[in-house]
């Protein structure tokens, strides 16, 4: 129980710095509304047109259906990937499990921009060989996903198996269950809002991401943060406002609905 | 080696064995064959004064951003933990939604607001401070700006788990002897989450070092850091083998910081 409470100096600082973080989110909403095709804030006139360029251009429909796409398959492949592997180190206690799990964690700690171009090496080769996963298409960014969010799902689902009671596997095993009775049956039930959990982040991660992105696609496989990319780096179009503020209003959606339900849940429980 | 071992730990390794270990050899292996075989890209990348001022920009900016992102984090976080139930809810929505919105986004609402017709220029101009914009943006301040708003958030959950161990009862036994509450801040309790603070400054640096996107849009080409270095030898004025090389030295650098990190936390947990 928490008594000694932070005092006015703590709580004025940290306010400054909330806002501080809600800055930039709240500076997109009137520039949205600019009617003008350049970077401004309205001024007495206020426009929907960047707005409606969104549902017009078909370049942004494209570009959120492919980002939707990859972000299925690869956060499905990067998820059954990773749930077989931690499953593996929990299970059977490999020799050099730390090793293993060092490499599965390689693509999280490295530098994005390292990871970025050891892929774009790697998708250029396969594009000697093939054109169906290959650079700049859609298959190739979906695999390159895969191995960049598969790290993700291995450190929720190991944490998730580390707090499971091994004693419930064990009664199982003794009872006869083979290895997949053991699997699909007793453990995996015991951690699906893990594999939920795991599957939701590998996705949002995989539809954000752009580092890699950026090295190895250019002009077939356009992804949404891809698309926002070329409209931010030479002249900064202000539709990029507009589609930011229909994900900032996700986002908080979101948020403040977890945020809203726990506060209630909690209330409940204080009483 | 049994069957299981193959079906459940073979699938994702032999992933990242195909698709990350050996094509890292094979950047590995460009650094040292383009143009020309040997160990002159390694040479060239740490005596050309280009490379090396990126590499100096891009330390400075990362110590600079790491210093003020750990400062911010540590007084946002102490409400989240201590504060009322009120104030820590509103600052856990002021951690998550950042959090959870794109990078491009963010930095986008930068642009907005610190560019040259942006709104804090428009507004200190309509109200007659200055005659001419401000450059906020495209410099290095942009991007200090943009990287300390996108890194709080991660430093704020090592920094949070490091003040909830913190035992209550060794601060009230401290009030109760009548130390003041900037006393016990700066005597007790900051010296009590000092690891915390050290892991999450070392996260923060190591991220910060391989920062792409926001130093490119916020700094507009001017204030190249590593990793926009990296990307520029690779596509913009191609020489392979130093952005490979430069990659290397990277790779490098993140692999010792992490292994600080490593031994700090077994310190830490013993």
């Amino acid at each position: 129980m928490i008594q000694l409470r932070p005092g006015l100096l703590a709580t004025t600082l940290a306010a400054l710095i909330a806002v501080f973080l809600l800055m930039p989110l709240v500076a997109v909403i009137p520039v949205s509304f600019t009617p003008t095709r350049y970077l401004a804030v309205p001024d007495g006139e206020w426009s929907l047109r960047h707005y409606r360029a969104l549902i017009e251009n078909p370049a942004w429909a494209q570009g959120i259906w492919l980002s939707i796409r990859i972000g299925v398959v690869a956060s499905l492949v990067a998820t059954a990937l990773a749930a077989a592997f931690s499953l593996g180190i929990w299970m059977l206690k490999p020799r050099f499990a730390g090793v293993l799990m060092g490499l599965a964690l390689l693509p999280m700690v490295a530098p994005p921009v390292v990871s970025a171009l050891t892929l774009y090496f790697f998708l250029t080769t396969l594009s000697k060989v093939n054109d169906l996963v290959a650079y700049d298409t859609w298959a190739g960014v979906a695999l390159a996903h895969a191995v960049m969010i598969a790290p993700f799902a291995v450190v929720l689902i190991s944490v998730a198996l580390s707090q499971l009671d091994r004693r419930i596997d064990l009664a199982a095993r003794s009872m006869g269950a083979g290895i997949g009775t053991r699997v699909f049956r007793i453990i995996l039930p015991n951690i699906r809002f893990t594999l939920l959990t795991a599957l939701f982040l590998t996705f949002v991660l995989s539809w954000e991401e752009i580092g890699v992105t950026l090295f190895i696609t250019s002009v077939d496989a356009v992804t949404l943060p891809r698309l926002m990319w070329m409209g931010l780096r030479d002249n900064i179009d202000p539709a990029i406002a507009a589609i930011s503020v229909v994900l900032i209003v996700i986002v908080v959606t979101v948020v403040l609905g977890k945020t809203l339900w726990q506060w209630r849940a909690t209330g409940r429980k204080a009483r | 080696m049994t069957a299981r071992h193959v079906l459940l730990l073979g699938p994702l390794l032999m992933l990242l064995g195909a698709a990350y270990l050996l094509p890292f050899l094979g950047v590995m292996r460009w650094s040292v064959t383009l143009p020309e075989p040997g160990f002159g890209q390694y040479h060239a990348a740490l005596s050309d004064p280009l490379v090396l001022g990126v590499i100096w920009r891009t330390v400075r900016i990362c110590a600079v951003v790491t210093v003020i992102a750990v400062a911010a984090a540590y007084a946002l976080t102490l409400i989240w933990v201590r504060g009322g139930r009120t104030a820590r809810t509103l600052v856990e929505l002021c951690i998550m939604i950042p959090f959870w919105i794109s990078v491009l986004t963010r930095a986008f609402g930068w642009l907005a607001l610190l560019s040259n017709k942006g709104i804090i220029n428009g507004w200190l101009q309509s109200l007659g401070f200055l005659s001419e914009p401000l450059t906020l943006v495209r410099n290095e301040f942009g991007v200090v700006v943009g990287m300390v708003h996108f890194l709080i958030p991660f430093a704020a959950f090592p920094l949070a788990t490091a003040m909830r161990s913190v035992d209550e009862r060794v601060l009230l036994a401290a009030r109760g002897m009548g130390a003041s509450r900037t006393r016990i801040f700066w005597q007790i309790f900051l010296p009590m989450t000092k690891n915390g603070v050290l892991g999450a400054a070392l996260l923060v640096f190591v991220f910060a070092l391989g920062f792409f996107v926001t130093p490119a849009i916020l700094g507009g080409g001017r204030s190249v850091m590593v990793a926009e270095l990296i990307y520029l030898r690779i596509f913009q004025s191609p020489d392979w083998g130093l952005g490979a090389a430069i990659s290397v030295i990277l790779m490098v650098t993140v692999g010792l910081l992490l292994g600080v990190m490593m031994r700090q936390n077994r310190g830490a947990a013993r």
